[in-house]
């Protein structure tokens, strides 16, 4: 079977010829790096995603902090991980790479800041 | 009084990525005597509420979210002490004889008059709106831009409505169709008038086929309806003169309508301090090394020219910076500058001088989508440099460096060839 | 129910609030009641903003009566209430030789309604005074007397010193039923419940005045609305014309014209298309290429890439097509309706014949010795900024630090403004826009916005997510993000 995709994991946006069959891909064309050749076999198979979100954050001069998935998540998870930011507060002082959520939705994958807020003065 | 007019070395209006790196590349250039102006109450500029990632694969190789790319910046410029006045307008520039002077209003220190060797601007850019297209219908409540939602959404925590539609595929809209979608709107579409669309591929996929939301290229929204809040949009499709058609014309029911339409450099105070603009790019017109019509004011960024890349803004602020460093130590030099032009299929060139015998980069966009072309840069008496391109459009800058402008050179001119088969 | 009132004026447009305004030089406990959620809501903000020279009307009309004595008042009205007028003079500008003639008709005219100072000016003297007119122009009727006029901050200027001199104002109250009271007077209803008593009502409900007489049997006279759109350009093309500039009217209009505006931004338009309904108040593709075909004729280098932004009144044109002013058979129930355009020039002159009306039909006045006709406006910062005048613009900040505080950037509008404006009872984006200008530059509020939200609720204490652009169900950000959990 073929498929072509356009492969995200950078802004180039390569369009991808990806050869594949019931289990495996077969072959990537199109790709200009190496990135490519795994973000076609993801994504025939078991795509992934980032995702950005916000948390809400108390004792800082702003109401919200930015965060993200450390690594990509299985795209069928991610309006879940949104949910469970929505649930979450944290406190400031907060440095950009610290975890908000460890583990989530046991992928392994950490819900980590982005942002470094000090306490409001 | 006196307390009230500073004098300063170089001073950088606005604390987005392009005067955070021009501060840091001046810094690094020797200059000590530095000022950053901020209006809003925490650097990073529009960075700050583009809590996607994105930036950072050129610079840092690394993939990083606004927020992480402009704290990259933040916090090298803070370790380097380059002071930084947040809260603080710029409302006016006055340049009388070889003094500029920059007024600025304050929260916490009021009226300033500040004195500088070198000003840079670095204001970014605005956002294109519902007048600027002239969208008929009501005025209703729900319609604002996508930048406004993304504000409101990722830094004050507010959504702007539930049910949408988006106009214009920038990838400002893009990202806003996903991240809507995520805290639990529809979005029901997005609506593009050209046959192409402005944003990202990456976008496209992760934004809009992720999440099934259909993408009507040349398509327009012709009427908005609704009294007290938007109510419905009509939408139809347009021939090639830009006219809407009757047939195929279909309507959609809404509770906000975002625009994303495109991006306007912000340079008011750039007409108040009399900087000559060039009516393509909608920033100042600046020679080989970003330096505007008035000497000593320099300009970088968004302000300068739209960029696609918070990267590219970086690199060229870091490039206009390090300008202005050597026009604060040496003073203003002689140059011998050429004039580059804009060729076939070429929609404009920044700079639009350039130094015979040095080294140049020249910024530069297609005025139409295009496949296997070649760029070509020559002089009046020979081609200098020739790339095949798989794609172009108009949405993504190309950056072409040029290792020596030759000497003898008249001219340079950029253009669009396609390949000879 | 409140106490009773003497008078009770239905609708805070300009009709209505210079009517306010007058009846607060008296002893008189007097009421406005305006539907929406602030004054100047309907066919007083949407209008071009022309005080008319009065050679437009008709003799014997009340608008040729009215008119020209309203146009006379405005220099002691901007001195006394500080709202943005200038007299620019008007020129109607003829381009066939049959056009000429009708130039001169208007003349005659003009001074058959005692309009001042008019003459008839060549091709010549017309280029002159007006360098980016159509060279084709053949000559002009000039009318010094014509003005340009903030609109809606004469109206809000006109409310506030009435309401400092004792009217009470009573916004969001629709007046849905008015019954007569045993002996004298009336009782109004609004929508939402409220009653009011009255001895005399003042019907100045604009586009809604022939239901508002209906409410009390009146019938012989309908409002027919007429739309008209109108669209400003950039301000960097601002300096295009000085004067207004008008052609040959039509039967329906006094056609499409090129207006500058106090602020700066030039306007082009009306149309003036008769619609069904009172509330269409769409834009219209149609309606752009007819204005920018008729600006271009007289102004060749208007340009439909400098729009900004677009809107569109609604005339309130009453059966006859003349104002209707008066005592009707229902005793006490006086009309002001059909007040299209010249209606906003005649506005004081209206105010005064409505006060001599009521006092016909047994109003008693007594002077109000405290009365104070003045009220100051604020500084506004843009003036000093436009001037260079930073020495002002720090004397104002000396006095209120909020002036160093810059909230819209387009328009170089400081937080100072905003809430003044926001402290007078102007809570929503569309007041604030009309009291403040804020968010009507270049990027129409995309920057502003987030900022004066914020303002609004640190003033007013309105969660941000109910503030509204218009009155309720104008919501700008209407959800909070986290399943409705408090932030911040």
């Amino acid at each position: 079977m073929k498929k072509d995709l356009t492969c995200i994991t950078c802004p180039m946006g390569c369009t991808l010829e990806v050869t594949y069959d019931k289990k495996h891909v077969i072959s990537v064309t199109g790709n200009q790096c190496k990135r490519g050749e795994t973000y076609a076999e993801n994504e025939i198979f078991h795509p992934m995603r980032t995702v950005t979100t916000t948390v809400r954050i108390s004792g800082a001069d702003v109401p919200l902090l930015s965060v993200k998935t450390e690594k990509t998540v299985p795209k069928k998870l991610c309006s879940r991980v949104v949910k469970l930011a929505s649930a979450v507060s944290v406190k400031a002082p907060v440095s950009a790479g610290d975890i908000v959520i460890k583990n989530l939705l046991d992928t392994g994958v950490n819900l980590v800041a982005t942002r470094s807020l000090n306490r409001s003065s | 009084m006196g307390e009230l007019t500073r004098h300063v070395d170089a001073l950088i209006i606005g604390a987005g990525p392009a005067g955070l790196s021009a501060a840091l590349s001046l810094k690094k250039s020797g200059v000590e005597d530095i000022l950053i102006v901020e209006r809003e109450d925490a650097p990073g500029g529009i960075l700050l509420q583009c809590i996607h990632n994105g930036f950072g694969l050129n610079a840092f190789k690394e993939e990083l979210t606004g927020p992480e790319y402009a704290e990259r910046y933040v916090k090298v410029v803070r370790e380097n002490n380059i002071e930084t006045l947040l809260n603080t307008a710029a409302v006016d520039i006055v340049t009388l004889q070889d003094k500029k002077t920059v007024i600025l209003l304050s929260k916490k220190k009021g009226l300033v008059k500040v004195t500088a060797k070198a000003i840079i601007l670095a204001m970014g850019c605005r956002e294109r709106n519902r007048g600027n297209i002239a969208i008929p219908g009501s005025r209703p409540a729900g319609i604002m831009t996508a930048g406004f939602a993304q504000k409101m959404t990722n830094l004050h925590g507010y959504l702007p409505g539930k049910n949408i539609v988006v106009v214009g595929s920038g990838d400002i809209g893009l990202i806003m169709a996903r991240r809507l979608t995520w805290e639990g709107c529809r979005v029901k579409a997005v609506v593009e008038i050209l046959p192409y669309p402005g944003g990202l591929n990456r976008n496209i996929v992760q934004c809009l086929n992720d999440f099934g939301i259909p993408l009507y290229l040349s398509h327009a929204i012709t009427k908005i309806t609704g009294a007290r809040r938007i109510k419905s949009v009509q939408v139809a499709p347009i021939d090639k003169n830009l006219e809407p058609k009757k047939e195929g014309a279909f309507t959609l029911t809404c509770d906000t309508l975002l625009l994303s339409v495109g991006l306007i450099p912000e340079n008011e105070l750039s007409i108040r301090a009399g900087v000559m603009l060039d009516p393509v790019t909608g920033g100042a017109v600046v020679d080989a090394e970003l330096m505007t019509s008035i000497p000593g004011i320099f300009s970088c960024g968004n302000v300068l020219h739209v960029h696609d890349l918070a990267d590219f803004v970086s690199e060229e602020a870091d490039y206009c910076g390090k300008a202005a460093g050597e026009y604060i130590q040496r003073g203003p030099a002689k140059k011998k500058e050429i004039p580059v032009k804009t060729g076939h299929l070429v929609r404009y060139v920044l700079p639009s001088r350039v130094e015979a015998g040095k080294k140049a980069l020249i910024s530069l966009r297609a005025i139409a989508p295009a496949k296997n072309i070649n760029m070509v840069v020559r002089t009046d008496k020979e081609i200098i440099l020739k790339k095949k391109h798989r794609i172009i459009s108009p949405s993504t800058m190309l950056r072409v460096p040029i290792e020596e402008v030759p000497r003898d050179a008249q001219y340079l001119e950029v253009s669009f060839i396609p390949e000879e088969k | 129910m409140n106490l009773p009132f003497d008078v009770i004026i239905i609708g805070a447009g300009v009709t209505g609030a210079a009517t306010a305004r007058e009846l607060s030089r008296y002893n008189l406990r007097t009421a406005v009641l305006e539907k929406e959620a602030d004054v100047s809501f309907g066919t007083s903000k949407a209008n071009s903003g022309i005080i008319h020279p009065g050679f437009h009307a008709t003799p014997g009309t009340l608008k040729a009566c009215l008119a020209p004595l309203g146009n006379r008042a405005f220099d002691r009205l901007k001195e006394e209430l500080e709202f943005p007028f200038e007299r620019r003079g008007s020129l109607l500008v003829a381009f066939t030789e049959d056009e000429l003639l009708s130039l001169q008709n208007y003349f005659l005219q003009g001074k058959k309604n005692n309009v001042p100072y008019m003459e008839l000016l060549s091709r010549e003297r017309t280029l002159e005074a007006e360098p980016n007119l159509n060279p084709d122009i053949l000559g002009s009727l000039h009318a010094p007397t014509a003005g340009i006029i903030c609109p809606y901050e004469y109206c809000f200027a006109l409310i506030e010193n009435a309401t400092r001199n004792g009217v009470e104002l009573f916004t969001q109250q629709e007046v849905t039923r008015i019954t007569r009271k045993a002996k004298k007077g009336f009782i109004v209803k609004t929508r939402n419940g409220a009653e009011f008593s009255t001895r005399f009502i003042v019907n100045a409900a604009g586009l809604y005045a022939d239901d508002i007489a209906g409410l009390v049997g009146i019938t012989d006279f309908k409002i027919l609305p007429r739309k008209g759109e109108e669209y400003l350009l950039d301000r960097r093309v601002g300096n295009l014309v000085k004067k207004v500039i008008f052609p040959l009217p039509s039967v329906t209009s006094k056609g499409m014209l090129v207006i500058p505006t106090v602020d700066g931004p030039v306007m082009v338009g009306p149309t003036a298309l008769d619609i069904k309904r009172k509330d269409d108040f769409s834009t219209t593709r149609e309606g752009l290429k007819t204005v920018f075909e008729h600006a271009r004729k007289m102004v060749p280098s208007v340009r439909s890439s400098d729009i900004i932004t677009a809107f569109v009144g609604i005339r309130p044109v009453a059966t006859g097509g003349d104002f209707i002013i008066g005592k009707t058979r229902v005793k006490g129930f006086i009309n002001a309706a059909g007040i299209q355009s010249p209606g906003l020039t005649a506005s004081p002159a209206v105010a005064e014949m409505i006060k001599n009306i009521l006092v016909k039909e047994g109003l008693r006045l007594e002077i109000n010795p405290s009365f104070n006709p003045k009220r100051k406006c604020i500084a506004r910062a843009r003036k000093f900024i436009e001037k260079r005048d930073f020495n002002k613009l720090e004397h104002a900040i000396k006095h209120n630090k909020d002036y160093a505080s810059l909230v819209c950037r387009c328009e170089n509008i400081t937080e100072a403004e905003v809430v003044d404006a926001i402290r007078k009872g102007h809570t929503t984006l569309d007041a604030l826009k009309f009291m403040t200008r804020i968010g009507t530059g270049r990027c129409q509020g995309g920057f502003c916005t987030s900022r004066v939200l914020d303002i609004i609720h640190r003033e007013t204490g309105i969660p941000v997510e109910k503030i509204t652009k218009k009155g309720p169900g104008s919501e700008i950000v209407p959800f909070l993000l986290k399943k409705g959990e408090k932030i911040g």
